[in-house]
């Protein structure tokens, strides 16, 4: 009983880290779900992708690994995990343009309707 | 936007050019350093904002060319895909011209390596030609609000149209 | 109303995510290594590419960022289509 609640205890202090990811995805969803201003919303949305991949990076660290780089790696003889951090490249990019894509619809909004609370947006309908 | 200080203007004098040099450096030094094409085109596309922020949209427009980065993601794109033909006899991305370093772990300076140095260089291109369009794209829209009734967008249903 | 009904959804699923990271394998030791262990020892001596990552990117994945290039095309093209007669300029 007492043997399994310590290792609880210390996988949980070993999984911190993906607690914060849980703190992130909270806050984005909270951003998202409850804010009326369509700007406010947008960084909710970046910050859940930015969180994601947080996430994916976490995923591939090995214990003492150095960077993927050979000859800047530093004591060790283990590296981190390439493939995570390659695919959270091609992610950060496509976060970028479908960012700059969203903040475009956003200008194109306030351009139709003159305000940019999702309320009145969704009252002017039609 | 209006242009900001001479103290803003001055700093932009100097250091705009370091972003470029900067972002060269990322890109070529892709394959021995961390970084890479699209770290480094991120970091020159800076240069642009920089000159819009700090010398206003009078000066922007009358020194931008656009047809420079269109050109620029063009070049980038196709070279992009004409590096990846490069190694068709074995598979489409194969690094056909690389020289293979065998064994053990070099601990030193790679002058080249094959097509990935070339993909970075093409991959910088591309990612200048659009960021840089996109933030004078964005730009652009800001003074389409600005200047009101008649411009673009959806025609007849704009609220600036009525 | 909805904005209470909104933080309560909000804090059951965090309480789920939480839940659900503390069952996870610990961190530093991910579980299936085989195909990045191949990437490690042959980035260098087939490719020749010191950082593992750009060698990667540019060579064992090359499609994928070629479809990354244009998805990044793809948003500019939009952009501009959006944005198509703004920007009269002077």
């Amino acid at each position: 009983m007492t043997d399994s609640i310590a290792k609880n205890a210390s996988d949980f202090a070993g999984n911190a880290a993906y607690v914060v990811v849980a703190l992130l995805v909270i806050m984005a969803l909270y951003s998202i779900l409850t804010q009326k201003n369509l700007i406010k919303i947008c960084i909710g949305i970046a910050v859940l992708g930015s969180s994601v991949n947080f996430f994916l990076v976490l995923l591939g660290y090995r214990q003492r690994g150095g960077i993927p780089v050979y000859y800047l790696r530093g004591a060790g003889d283990a590296m981190v995990l390439p493939t995570p951090q390659c695919l959270t490249l091609t992610a950060i990019v496509i976060a970028l343009a479908t960012t700059a894509l969203m903040l475009s619809l956003v200008i194109l909004i306030n351009k139709h309707y003159g305000t940019m609370n999702i309320d009145e947006i969704r009252r002017l309908r039609g | 936007m209006k242009p900001l200080s001479v103290i803003v203007t001055s700093v932009c004098d100097i250091f705009a050019w370091f972003m470029i040099v900067f972002g060269v450096y990322v890109i070529n030094n892709g394959h021995n350093t961390p970084g890479g094409g699209f770290q480094g085109g991120a970091i020159v596309a800076t240069f642009l904002s920089f000159m819009l922020v700090a010398y206003g949209g009078k000066r922007f427009w009358a020194w931008l060319r656009e047809g420079v980065y269109g050109f620029l993601e063009f070049l980038g794109l196709v070279a992009f895909f004409i590096f990846g033909c490069l190694g068709f006899p074995n598979s489409f991305f194969y690094n056909s011209i690389a020289v293979p370093q065998g064994g053990e772990a070099l601990s030193e300076w790679l002058p080249l390596c094959g097509t990935i140095s070339l993909m970075n260089v093409a991959v910088g291109f591309e990612v200048v030609g659009a960021l840089s369009l996109v933030i004078i794209y964005m730009y652009g829209s800001i003074r389409m609000v600005d200047t009101g009734a008649g411009m673009g967008g959806e025609r007849g249903h704009d609220r600036f149209d009525r | 109303m909805k904005k209470t009904i909104f933080i309560a959804a909000v804090i059951l699923l965090g309480g789920l995510l939480c839940d659900m990271f503390e069952e996870m394998h610990p961190l530093g030791v991910p579980l299936n290594t085989a195909m990045d262990d191949y990437i490690l020892a042959h980035a260098l001596s087939d490719r020749s590419a010191q950082n593992v990552v750009t060698a990667m990117v540019f060579d064992f994945r090359g499609f994928d960022t070629l479809g990354e290039a244009a998805v990044l095309f793809t948003a500019l093209s939009s952009i501009a289509a959006l944005f198509r007669d703004g920007g009269k300029r002077e």
